[in-house]
C-alpha cells in the first residue's frame, strides 16, 4: 500500500505534528481561482445597494485630503517641500490608506470568517492575499483621481515628477502590501486567542500614521532621536520612494530601504508560519 | 493491487482532545494576570475558589483512538448518539481542525458538506455563489464552467440564478448549495445530515444522486445521519460510534439495531427494575422484563413482533389487560393494541408470550410502551404499571413498495392493505 500512497494524484496526509517551517504556498497557488473570486466578492459586496457605488473610492480620500490641507497645511503650517498641500496629502493619504487597510482588513481574518472556516477546508491564506489584492485595486482606482490633479499641477509647473522612478512604484506597492499583510496575519493569528488585541489594532494603526511621514515630509523633523525612530519605521522608506517618483521630492536613504525590506521579509515569513500553525486548530479556540 | 480494494481514507490511532471550560483565558490581561500570580507564588486571580489549576486536567476526548479504513466506492454510514464524535471525525477529515494524535491519509479530493452553502454570500447572485462555493470546495473556475448547466438544472432554480441569494427562499438556497456540492469533481464526499433540508422530492433526488456517485462513479461517500431510513438506502457499510470510539463496523442493519439499542439503552432482554414515581400507578402489578423474540429486533414489513412478558402480581386482581402502544422514536404514538383480560393471584409471577401484529405499521424505527390497567365500573382506568419504553425495534421493507421508500412525513405511519378492485361484471348486475 506504501507505493499507492506515492502514486496517487491527490494524497493528503494529516498528522498531529505542528511544523514551524511550513509555508504551504503551493497550495495557495492551486486555489488561485478562489483568490480571484474573493477579491471580486470584496468589491461586489461592498458596493451593492449603495447609491454612489465605487464613487466612494474617490469621495473618502478627497475629503480626507481637504481636511489634512486645512488642518496641517493652513493651521499648523507644515512645510511640504514646496509641493501643493492638497496634492501632497492626496498622494500620502492614498499610500497610507493602502497600507493601513492591509492591516485592518486582515487583523480579523479568523474571527470574521470563523463560520466559513469551520465548515470546509481551503488554504486560509487565500483570504488575506485577496484582501491585499483588493486593496491594490482600490489604490489604482484612487490613482486615477490623483493622476487628474497631478496632471493639472504638472501643467501649471509646480510639480515635476521623476518619471524614471515610476518604475519603482510596483515594488513600493508589493513592499507595503506584503508588510501590511504580514502585520495583519500576525495580529489575526494572535486574536484567535487574545481578543483584546483587536482593540489595540485600530488604535495602533492610527498612532503608526503619525510615526510615518504622511502628514509631514521626512525633511521636516530635524535630526534627533525622533528622526531615527521614523527612519527605522519600515513604512517610511516606501512612502518616500513613492513621493519621490510621483511628486519629485523625497528623501531616499538606501540603508533604511534595505532594512525595511529585511524587516518585511522576516515579518512575512514569520507571519505565514504563525498563520499556518494557527489555522490548523483555531476552530477549537475561536 | 489496484484491481479490487483501493483505500480511500485511512485513520490510524486518531485522537482529538478538547479542553473543557473557558479556553485560553480569552483576554491577554487574564493570561498575564495568571502568569504574574504564578511567578510570585500567589493564588491565580482567575481561578475559581477551591480550584487548583485553571484548565489543567480538564480535558475531553472527543475521539479516543479511531482506526478506520474506508475503501474506494464504499458508501459508509456513520451513526451514533449526539456527542459520540461523528462530527468531530468529519471535521478532522475535512481538515477544519487537526487531530491531537494519530494520522489520517486521504487518497483523493474531498468535497465536504458539513453544512450546505458554505461561503454563500447573500448579496451575490446565485451564479456568483456557485462559483464561490465551488472554488471554496476545491474546483477551478473552468471546472465549474463545464458543470454550470448541470448544476443549475439539478438545483431547479434556473429562473432565479441571476438574483441575489438573499431573495431566495430557504429551500431554493439549500437546493442550489447541494447541487454545487453534488457536482464537484471529488473522489470523496462527506455529508453531515444535509438531507434534513429541502422538500421530499428534492431529498429523494439528492439521495439517488449520492447513490449514483457511490455506485456508478465509484466515489466514496461518508454519510452521517440520525435518519436510519436514509442510511439504509444509501450505505453499504455502517459504523456505530460511541464516546469517541467505533463500537461497531460492518453490516448496515446490524449497525442500526445496535444503535437503536443504544438509543433506548435496551437490548433483546429488557428488565424493568427502577421506575419513576408516579401517583397514578398502583404497582399492584409489576412488569419485570420483556424479552424480544425477534432476530435483532428487526422485523420485516408486514410481519409480527413477538415478545415474552414477565410480571409479578402484588394483589389479587381480576380483569386487567395490557395496552401496548407503538411509538416512534420521537415519542409520537403510531398505533395501539389491547390484550385479552387476565386475572392474577397475589405473589405469583407470570410469563406470557404475546404476538403484536405490526403488519400495518410503516417501515421505520419504533418503541413499545406497555401499560397494565383495569377499568373500574365507571369506565375509569386504574393503571397498575407503566413502562414508557420497553423495547426498541425496527421495521424494514425488503422489497420497497413500488421501489419507493416509505415517506412517513407525508404518508403517515400506517400502511393500509392494498386497494382491492370491486368486480362489477355483467353477471353480477343480472343477479
Amino acid at each position: 500500500m506504501k507505493n499507492m500512497a506515492n502514486d496517487y494524484k491527490y494524497h493528503t496526509h494529516i498528522n498531529s505534528e505542528k511544523k514551524w517551517f511550513e509555508l504551504n504556498l503551493k497550495e495557495v497557488w492551486k486555489y488561485r481561482d478562489l483568490i480571484v473570486l474573493f477579491t471580486k466578492r470584496n468589491f461586489t459586496v461592498t458596493y451593492k445597494q449603495t447609491v454612489l457605488g465605487p464613487l466612494w473610492l474617490f469621495i473618502n480620500p478627497f475629503i480626507t485630503s481637504i481636511m489634512y490641507t486645512l488642518i496641517f497645511g493652513n493651521i499648523a503650517k507644515i512645510d511640504t517641500d514646496g509641493i501643493p498641500h492638497f496634492l501632497f496629502y492626496l498622494v500620502s493619504n492614498a499610500m497610507w490608506v493602502f497600507f493601513a487597510n492591509n492591516i485592518n482588513n486582515n487583523a480579523y481574518t479568523f474571527i470574521w470568517n470563523a463560520s466559513m472556516f469551520g465548515k470546509v477546508y481551503f488554504p486560509r491564506l487565500t483570504v488575506p492575499v485577496s484582501n491585499v489584492l483588493s486593496g491594490m485595486i482600490r489604490f489604482f482606482i484612487q490613482m486615477i483621481m490623483v493622476g487628474g490633479f497631478l496632471a493639472y499641477y504638472v501643467c501649471v509647473g509646480t510639480v515635476s515628477p521623476n518619471w524614471m522612478a515610476w518604475l519603482l512604484i510596483p515594488a513600493v506597492l508589493i513592499h507595503l502590501g506584503v508588510f501590511g499583510m504580514a502585520i495583519g496575519i500576525i495580529v489575526s493569528s494572535l486574536t484567535t486567542k487574545y481578543r483584546d488585541l483587536s482593540f489595540l489594532v485600530a488604535y495602533g494603526v492610527q498612532l503608526w500614521m503619525y510615526g510615518t511621514p504622511i502628514v509631514y515630509p521626512l525633511s521636516q523633523i530635524g535630526d534627533g532621536i525622533l528622526k531615527k525612530i521614523v527612519l527605522i519605521n519600515p513604512v517610511t522608506m516606501p512612502v518616500e520612494v513613492f513621493r519621490y517618483a510621483v511628486l519629485g521630492k523625497g528623501n531616499i536613504i538606501l540603508e533604511y530601504l534595505v532594512l525595511s525590506w529585511i524587516i518585511t521579509i522576516i515579518s512575512i515569513l514569520f507571519g505565514i508560519m504563525l498563520f499556518n500553525r494557527v489555522e490548523k486548530t483555531f476552530m477549537d479556540t475561536v | 493491487m489496484n484491481e479490487k480494494k483501493e483505500i480511500a481514507i485511512q485513520l490510524s490511532g486518531v485522537k482529538k482532545m478538547y479542553k473543557l471550560g473557558q479556553i485560553g483565558g480569552g483576554t491577554l490581561q487574564g493570561d498575564l494576570q495568571s502568569w504574574w500570580a504564578k511567578k510570585r507564588g500567589k493564588e491565580d486571580p482567575n481561578c475559581k475558589i477551591g480550584q487548583e489549576n485553571r484548565l489543567e486536567g480538564q480535558t475531553f476526548m472527543a475521539l479516543n483512538g479511531i482506526n478506520l479504513t474506508v475503501y474506494k466506492g464504499e458508501a459508509l454510514g456513520i451513526i451514533g448518539v449526539n456527542g459520540a464524535g461523528k462530527s468531530t471525525m468529519l471535521k478532522l477529515l475535512s481538515r477544519v481542525t487537526a487531530p491531537t494524535e494519530g494520522t489520517i491519509d486521504i487518497y483523493g479530493r474531498i468535497a465536504s458538506m458539513l453544512e450546505v452553502g458554505t461561503g454563500f454570500n447573500k448579496e451575490m447572485t446565485g451564479r456568483e455563489n456557485v462559483y464561490m462555493n465551488g472554488t471554496i470546495l476545491g474546483m477551478t473556475k473552468s471546472e465549474i464552467d463545464a458543470k454550470m448547466e448541470d448544476i443549475i438544472d439539478f438545483s431547479e432554480v434556473r429562473d432565479f440564478i441571476d438574483t441575489p441569494v438573499k431573495r431566495y427562499s430557504s429551500g431554493m438556497y439549500v437546493k442550489l448549495a447541494f447541487s454545487v456540492a453534488a457536482h464537484l469533481n471529488s473522489e470523496i464526499m462527506i455529508m453531515d445530515e444535509v438531507l434534513a433540508v429541502g422538500d421530499m422530492a428534492f431529498q429523494r433526488k439528492c439521495l439517488s444522486k449520492m447513490r449514483e456517485a457511490a455506485n456508478k462513479e465509484g466515489r466514496t461517500v461518508l454519510y452521517v445521519s440520525h435518519n436510519m431510513n436514509t442510511i439504509r438506502q444509501l450505505c453499504n457499510r455502517c459504523i456505530v460510534m460511541d464516546k469517541g470510539k467505533i463500537v461497531f463496523d460492518g453490516d448496515v442493519d446490524r449497525a442500526i439495531s445496535i444503535y437503536l439499542g443504544d438509543v433506548s439503552e435496551r437490548k433483546m432482554h429488557n428488565e424493568f427494575i427502577i421506575r419513576e414515581h408516579d401517583p397514578w400507578i398502583t404497582t399492584d402489578i409489576k412488569i419485570t422484563s420483556l424479552d424480544s423474540l425477534n432476530n435483532n429486533n428487526l422485523i420485516r414489513f408486514g410481519g409480527k413482533f413477538r415478545f415474552r412478558l414477565t410480571y409479578i402480581c402484588n394483589k389479587e386482581i381480576e380483569n386487567f389487560a395490557f395496552r401496548i402502544c407503538v411509538l416512534k422514536l420521537d415519542r409520537t404514538a403510531v398505533a395501539t393494541a389491547y390484550s385479552d383480560e387476565y386475572s392474577c393471584k397475589n405473589g405469583e409471577t407470570y410469563t406470557k408470550t404475546f404476538v403484536l401484529d405490526v403488519s400495518q405499521v410503516a417501515p421505520g424505527d419504533y418503541q413499545l410502551q406497555i401499560i397494565a390497567f383495569q377499568a373500574d365500573h365507571l369506565g375509569k382506568q386504574i393503571r397498575h404499571d407503566y413502562i414508557s419504553s420497553a423495547v426498541s425495534f425496527s421495521i424494514f421493507a425488503e422489497n420497497q413498495l413500488f421501489n419507493m421508500n416509505w415517506n412517513s412525513s407525508a404518508w403517515g405511519d400506517h400502511v393500509l392493505p392494498n386497494l382491492v378492485e370491486e368486480i362489477t361484471n355483467g353477471q353480477e348486475d343480472k343477479q
